[in-house]
């Protein structure tokens, strides 16, 4: 019989006065004991709706059936199937509009806890099981990966499983993308990228760190001089986006691209960090997505007494994940919904005083089917601050595209592939946010997989 | 990797030091930079490319002492490595089609106006060199200076080598002696670009300056190098470093540049604590 609790077992989580003064994980994961609990939940649906939720189509029943028998090892056995950074995307899955979305249990009362599970089995997997994958066999042909992100990790990881010689090239001094210099300590700790990166090296992987394509070789360079006969393009959409309004270059403001840059790749939190930040008292940040939510949480860990979220809609419109939201304001952050920043407001030595706003109201639904925000007569506002995030989105870095010839690009800077990730170029393969735009990382992910299919298959008919 | 070969101190406080970086030397063009970090704590810096040998795979920095990065990076030795090394990064300087150019260097920005007007005498351009300096003990590169010049003028603050005065003071003396250029290229502090540029305004001479604002990744991600020039945001690392001086808004820049100060001054003391040398 299954558990028929309405709710899901309550994650634990540290309390928002302690966590909010440093960058420790907020929620530290099930126990055994309550991870079982929670997989009682699941009905074991035979049509399986939550898998068709998953970009990565994890089968989510019989790793769930595994746990609810205690079969830690038999779980991560299921998910690593399909799935290669299952302690990432546990943590940092959009689960309400996917899997979850789709479980029967939420019909009537929340839906199976299947994020929680599944960090809890990668969490259970990395602390008791030593790295015992074999090394593939190489199969003589060698593939290049650019970018070390979500996209990447899981092309080379399908590939050097495949038997692949893949090498991957990295343009920051660290490898995991977005996973380490956007995503903070405290909702996804560094040591579990890393863990995921040594994964990959153990089964062969070659890592070139401050290597950026487009400078240092080109794609055609790559192909043609060092004998890659694939190249997987996951470099991201890393180009931070403004919103040309006057006052954006004064100091003090920042993209959110910077601040978590400064923040996480740089440990700027740390004493022993050479990077140094500029967080004052009262912060704005402006967007609402879940960048914009660690903006506003990584300030507040800094010590900004005030932090404020700017965001044009509403909060029914918050792209943000509903975790994320919940943990921001239970830890102090102030929504400032329907607003929209003008004019940023100098003080005498060109850094931020403040932010002058106007009110905005929903009107009728756009192109994304969400109502369009339009501005109020006469409601200007203005929030004191002196320290500005622009959280409003990335777009696809040129540098690739424009050293790339007969790469074909979309307006917004994607590049044009088919479903499977091919691009225009043969043999070259593209997948993630330089593809789709600012996405999520398991969207990514999928992508990833997707081509390191359509690469093998490339390689193999040449 | 990125070790050391060569390690020598120009002056007081500048150090030329020449680095194995194959993969960079292969790319490298005058008017590149590189980002580099001493050691696993420490932050990332830009520095240009000052020269670099293709053969022997190697690169030169030259770099100021000014802050607690330079001042560790100062400190290792030749056979030491650094932890990291990235680029060629940014856009090569553009000097086609240019007869007679004035390149203006001030303080350690000369190391960088070298490597540009070694290229423009190589190509057969006549170039006028004015390089400015605080006092003697900063002087750096003379010979090379010499080497590549039709015509050099130093100058220091104080007069205690080379003319007294300014590098803006030489250059409109040479434009109304009569003299006439394609382009000047000026690379230095912010306020000298800045004067040199309302400068050659006056004349109407094309005038490119090299930004060097603080800057995080070089690939164009975090924005913090951003510059207003013409009306527009531009990205040092990826639109520059090198601009039209005419259109930089230098006021705003000299104000970003400013943002750190404090923290920096904290870190370069407590850098100079560490080695037991006296702070600045």
């Amino acid at each position: 019989m299954a558990n028929m609790s309405l709710h899901k077992v309550p994650m634990p989580t540290r309390p928002p006065e302690v966590r909010s003064g440093d960058f420790l994980e907020v929620t530290t994961g099930y126990t055994a004991e309550q991870a079982v609990e929670e997989a009682g939940r699941c009905l074991q649906c035979k049509n399986k709706p939550c898998t068709g939720g998953c970009p990565v189509q994890v089968d989510i029943p019989a790793f769930i059936a595994e746990v609810a028998k205690g079969d830690f090892a038999a779980a991560y056995a299921v998910i690593s199937r399909t799935s290669s950074l299952p302690a990432v995307c546990g943590r940092v899955c959009p689960q309400e509009t996917q899997c979850e979305s789709r479980c029967v249990r939420g019909v009537k009362g929340e839906p199976v806890a299947i994020g929680r599970l599944e960090r809890f089995v990668a969490d259970w997997y990395n602390e008791q099981v030593q790295n015992t994958a074999a090394h593939p066999i190489h199969n003589g042909h060698r593939a290049a990966v650019i970018g070390s992100g979500p996209a990447g990790l899981a092309c080379a990881g399908d590939l050097l499983r495949m038997g692949y010689d893949v090498t991957m090239f990295e343009a920051l001094h660290l490898a995991g993308g977005v996973l380490v210099y956007g995503i903070p300590e405290f909702r996804l700790p560094k040591a579990i990228v890393q863990q995921e990166i040594c994964r990959l090296q153990a089964l062969g992987l070659h890592l070139e760190t401050n290597a950026v394509i487009g400078r240092v070789m080109s794609i055609d360079e790559l192909m043609e001089q060092q004998g890659f006969e694939t190249v997987f393009i996951g470099t991201g959409a890393g180009l931070p986006r403004f919103m040309g309004i006057p006052g954006e270059n004064l100091g003090g403001v920042y993209s959110a691209n910077e601040f978590l840059t400064r923040v996480n790749l740089m440990k700027a939190y740390l004493p022993e960090s050479a990077t140094p930040i500029h967080c004052g008292k009262r912060v704005v940040v402006v967007g609402g997505g879940n960048v914009a939510m660690d903006a506003a949480r990584c300030a507040l860990r800094l010590g900004a007494e005030q932090v404020s979220v700017v965001y044009r809609r509403s909060a029914e419109e918050l792209p943000a994940r509903a975790e994320e939201v919940e943990h921001a304001i239970e830890e102090g952050v102030v929504f400032r919904f329907l607003s929209n920043p003008v004019e940023i407001v100098a003080n005498g030595h060109r850094c931020v005083a403040g932010v002058r706003c106007v009110e905005m109201e929903l009107g009728e639904a756009d192109a994304s089917g969400r109502r369009r925000p339009v501005v109020k007569a006469n409601s200007d506002f203005l929030i004191d601050a002196d320290t500005v995030i622009m959280a409003i989105g990335t777009s696809p870095n040129p540098l690739i595209k424009t050293t790339t010839e007969g790469l074909d690009t979309r307006s917004f800077g994607g590049i044009v592939t088919d479903e499977t990730g091919a691009t225009s170029r043969p043999g070259v393969f593209a997948g993630g946010d330089a593809v789709t735009g600012a996405a999520t990382v398991i969207l990514a992910m999928g992508a990833g997989k997707t081509a390191a299919a359509a690469m093998d298959k490339y390689m193999r008919q040449k | 990797m990125f070790e050391i070969i060569q390690k020598e101190i120009l002056c007081s406080q500048v150090v030329r030091m020449i680095v194995k970086a194959p993969r960079i030397a292969a790319k490298a063009q005058a008017g590149q930079f590189v980002i580099l970090r001493v050691s696993e704590d420490g932050e990332r810096i830009p520095l240009t490319v000052a020269d670099y040998d293709r053969a022997n795979g190697t690169i030169t920095i030259i770099f100021q002492t000014v802050g607690a990065t330079t001042l560790a990076l100062s400190r290792l030795e030749a056979g030491e490595c650094l932890q990291d090394m990235v680029g060629p990064l940014g856009r090569a300087t553009e000097t086609e089609n240019l007869k007679k150019i004035a390149v203006i260097g001030g303080g350690v920005g000369t190391a960088i106006a070298y490597p540009v007007a070694k290229k423009l005498h190589e190509q057969g351009a006549q170039v006028h060199c004015i390089v400015g300096f605080r006092n003697r003990d900063l002087v750096i590169l003379q010979d090379e200076f010499a080497a590549v010049s039709d015509r050099l003028i130093a100058l220091t603050d104080d007069g205690s080598f080379g003319e007294k005065g300014l590098v803006t003071d030489a250059l409109r003396h040479l434009i109304e002696a009569g003299e006439t250029y394609d382009e000047v290229i000026a690379i230095g502090p912010l306020p000298m670009m800045k004067y040199v540029s309302l400068l050659t305004k006056e004349y109407h001479i094309k005038t490119v300056v090299s930004m060097n604002p603080v800057m995080i990744d070089g690939t164009g991600m975090c924005g913090g190098c951003r510059l207003t020039v013409g009306g527009q945001t531009r990205f040092a690392c990826v639109d520059g470093p090198e601009f039209d001086g005419h259109q930089v808004d230098f006021d705003e820049a000299l104000e970003r540049s400013r943002l750190y100060r404090e923290q920096e001054r904290h870190a370069y003391e407590r850098a100079c604590n560490l080695f037991g040398q006296e702070v600045r």
